[in-house]
Formats: structure tokens, sequence, C-alpha cells
């Protein structure tokens, strides 16, 4: 099997593999690199097909064909909020069959074992079970049919340190094992590995959900490298590689973005502070929008995702540029819930991309811009990112909203906005409840 | 000993090729990027179709299956997808 052809068949089918996600460089090339990773799969496909002997043929294809035509038809109905639920789920998916493939290799009695591939055989068990348990929470809560929030057990670093502990112990006896015994150890370590997974990714929430999902996606690639390397198939090392480099690389920006450690993301038990509702009505109106202002910027979040309200913020920019003002969107990397969530949605109410600006690009213009619009947005213009010490988001670089002449910001209609000293304004309610009892 | 050579070579040939591809990729494009390159991580596929080329058990046959069928819904889903949300892109940035 390892012939020079195979080889240069194998180093093709990368190379193009490569130039596809090269392509990925702009925006108008993107899409011909996505044609062009698919036709790489194709090709070896059709290579593994026709230089192997497969047996139980139709049984190969109808499993392909019933797999592509459920994949198929979600990723045609998804609209583009159910983006990151979509991707969570395919990689539960592709963690599941990497996991379920190195089950059935390590488990089959062969002769000529070499040390490196039971390794990573049961390597890729772990790693295959936990991606795919964690992707389906995370998968579950971006759905919304779990809460957002995050959940924690009692005790939750002592269960999650169990819980590896024993995946480890569970590795280690499955590497001593042999035969029917290898079985009933491998289906342990593949629960206990798919606990480790819930454990782990039922902990992360709301904004952090970002990069739980990079973190998965590097996790998925590791899985396919791992289970290449138990069957000894260059092409499953390289692409798992690929996309291992891919989910490291977004999970460090979103890390950077956040500006904390992976592991505080992963460890850190400061849940997300539950503002309590205001119970005062006689508040000001809305800040009276004067004239039309000159200088405009849009600041999305995934409150205007959940809204499906970007057509209308996109409506709204087209309106002010045909009134001869400047309208531009800024956007903070960890908006919405997967890396460059809020550049697919504006793209899908066909805004102009040399609208969109990043923090880096737009920060120093809020001072002289008239109206910031916030829309849904909240964590990623919260100035108590730079004053306040102990929230989660402390030392978070935010977008300078605060910055601007004026801000309109749009939130739910039970959220009730007191302007002014944050103090001044809690002593007011604190005032008119001793006034009221 | 040779064959582990390569293999543990491609691995980090391809981890550093990666890397350096994917640290150009604008951030507009970080979605579609993390869709597609779930995709590629469906290349599993291979595998479970490997699974096939000594005989099998039930047991096997049926965890082959699965496997195919899960990977297969990976790999379309996924490149559908990011074709979806690309054309998006080129529509207005063109």
């Amino acid at each position: 099997m390892d012939s020079t052809w195979q080889l240069l068949i194998d180093g093709l089918i990368i190379l193009i593999l490569i130039i596809g996600m090269w392509r990925f460089s702009s925006p108008e090339r993107a899409a011909s690199g996505n044609a062009l990773a698919a036709l790489g799969l194709l090709l070896a496909l059709g290579v593994v097909w026709f230089s192997h002997t497969i047996q139980e043929r139709a049984l190969v294809v109808a499993a392909i064909l019933a797999g592509a035509a459920a994949g198929g038809s979600v990723a045609w109905r998804v609209n583009m909020l159910q983006i990151p639920a979509m991707v969570a789920f395919q990689h539960g998916a592709g963690s599941l069959a990497a996991c379920i493939t190195s089950f059935v290799e390590l488990t089959r009695d062969r002769v000529e074992w070499v040390a490196v591939s039971r390794i990573s055989g049961i390597l890729g068990l772990i790693v295959g079970a936990a991606a795919f348990s964690g992707s389906i929470v995370a998968g579950v809560k971006l759905a919304g049919l779990a809460r957002q929030t995050p959940t924690v057990l009692p005790q939750h670093g002592r269960v999650h340190a169990a819980l590896v502990a024993s995946v480890a112990v569970c590795g280690g006896v499955a590497w001593c094992c042999a035969g029917s015994a290898l079985l009933g150890v491998a289906l342990l370590l593949v629960g206990l590995a798919i606990l480790w997974g819930v454990v782990f990714a039922m902990r992360v929430g709301g904004a952090d959900m970002p990069v739980l999902i990079s973190f998965l996606n590097a996790a998925t690639g590791l899985a396919a490298a791992l289970c290449g390397v138990t069957i000894q198939n260059r092409l499953l090392i390289a692409c798992g590689a690929f996309v291992a480099a891919s989910g490291t690389v977004l999970t460090h920006a979103m890390c950077v973005a956040m500006n904390r450690h992976v592991f505080r993301v992963f460890t850190g038990t400061a849940a997300a502070p539950n503002a309590a509702p205001a119970a005062v009505t006689d508040v000001p109106p809305p800040v009276g929008t004067t004239g039309v202002p000159e200088k405009v910027i849009v600041i999305p979040g995934y409150g205007m995702a959940l809204a499906h309200a970007q057509f209308e913020a996109a409506q709204l920019a087209r309106r002010l540029q045909d009134l001869g003002r400047e309208v531009r969107f800024a956007i903070h990397p960890i908006a919405g819930r997967m890396p460059g969530h809020m550049h697919v949605l504006l793209a899908e109410a066909e805004v102009d991309s040399d609208l969109l600006f990043d923090l880096p690009e737009i920060n120093d213009q809020f001072a002289q811009t008239d109206l910031v619009l916030i829309v849904g947005a909240c964590d990623v213009v919260n100035p108590a990112a730079i004053h306040a010490k102990g929230t989660p988001i402390s030392g978070m670089p935010i977008l300078a909203a605060h910055e601007a002449r004026q801000v309109i910001v749009c939130n739910l209609e039970k959220t009730i906005l007191l302007l002014g000293d944050a103090k001044a304004t809690l002593g007011d309610l604190l005032a008119r409840l001793d006034g009221s009892t | 000993m040779r064959d582990l050579l390569l293999l543990t070579g491609v691995f980090a040939g391809s981890l550093a090729i990666g890397y350096l591809l994917i640290a150009r990729v604008p951030v507009r494009l970080h979605t579609p990027l993390m869709s597609m390159t779930n995709a590629i991580s469906a290349v599993t596929i291979l595998g479970a179709v490997l699974l096939f080329a000594v005989d099998t058990t039930l047991a096997q046959k049926v965890c082959g299956a699965l496997a195919l069928a899960l990977a297969a819904f990976n790999v379309v889903g996924g490149f559908a997808i990011t074709d979806r949300m690309l054309r998006m892109f080129r529509r207005h940035h063109g």
C-alpha cells in the first residue's frame, strides 16, 4: 500500500487542501477555496474506495448517502443565527465518528500492533468521546434547548479533576489489556470520557461560547489526527492537524479578545452576575434624537442575532448613507456566539463589508462620533471591564462607545436604563424603597 | 520506525502549515473558516470506510455504518453551510 504512487496521490490531495485554505485569505476567493477542499476530500474518498477491496459496499454507500442527505438538508435550512449550534452539532458528529473508528480498530484482534498506534488509539477514543459530548452540550445550549448560562455542579472543580484522573487510570488499564478484557475497558473509557466532556462544557456559558466552540474545533481535529495515527493513514493525520491548528489559532484569538487565559475561561467559576430588575418606571424618555447625526457607529451584539434585527440595522445604515451621513459598524471579536458570527449576520443582511471595522481599527474614532447605536450588545461596551475588578469581563478590551457624544442602546423591553453614576443611582433606588415602605 | 518518523513529520508539518495559513485569514471569515475546517475534520470518513477493508463482525458493521453516516453528515453539512455563507459574502463584497 505504501507505494510511491500512494505517496504522490496523498501529497496531491494535501496540496489541494492547502490551496483551499490559502484561498480563505480573502472573501472573494474563499468560496472557491471551500469547493477545492471539498474536492480534495472527495478525491481522497475515491482513492480509498478504489485502492482497497472494500467489503459490504452496499452498506457503506447506503450509510454515506443517509448521512450526506441529512447533513445537506439541515445545512440548507438553518438560518444564520443557528450557525453556531449547527457547527457545534457537526463537531459532535465528526468527533463521534472518530471515536467509533478508533474504538473498532483498537478492539480488533491485530497481530502487528505498534505501540504508538495503540497509544494514539486510546487517546483518540478519549478525545473523540469527550469532544463529542462537549459539542452536544454546546450545541444544545446554542440552539436554545437549554439555558446558556453556566451550569455549575457542587464541587465542580473536584468532580472534574476526579473524572480526568479516572479517565487517565482507565486509559492506562486499557493499555495493559488485550482481547475481550480490552473491549470492556474501552467501553468504560468511552463512558467516562463522555461524562468528562459534559462536565467540562456545561460550566461554560453565554459570552464564553466562542472560546468553547473554537476549542472543540481543535479537539475534533486532534481526534481525527489520532485516529489517523492508529490506522497509519497520512491523510487523516494531515487533515486532523490542519483542523487542530485552526481551532487553536481561533481559541487563542478569542482569549486575546477577552484578555483572559484559556485556563481561566474553562475553570472560571465566576458566573455572570444577574442584574436584579429595577422597579422604577418614571424614567426619562430615551435620548432625544434632535436632528440627524453626522457620524454614526453601530455596535451589533448577540441580541441583534436573537432578534433577527440585522436586516433593520442594515436598512437604517443604508437610509443614513442616503442622507449623506457616515455610518460604520464596529465589531468586537467576541460579539456573538462564535468567531466572526456578526460578520456572517451582517453579510446576510447585505451590509457592505467596507463598513465593518474591528476593534483596533475603530476604537479611537468614538470620541469624534455623534451617535453610537448599540444593538443587543452588552459586555463588549461595558466600561466596567475597565474600571471594575473581579468581574468575568474585567480587563477585557471593549469598544469605547462611552466616548461618543450620544449613545442609543437597544435592549429587551424589560430593561430599564438608569442614567447617571451607578453609586448615586443605587442610592436613589434605596431612598425610594425606604420611602415606599 | 521509518513509518513512525514519517507520520510524526506529517503531523508536525501539517500543524505548522495550518497555523501559518489560518493566521492569515481575516476576522470576518472566521465563521466560514471554522465551518470549513469542521468539514475537513470529517476526513475520518476514510478511516470509517477502511474499517470495511477486512472481514467484519455484525457489531463492527453496525459501528462502521454509524461512523460513516456521522462523518458523511459532518462533511456534507460542513461544506454546504460554508458555501451558503460565502455566497452571501461574495454577493455584496465583490
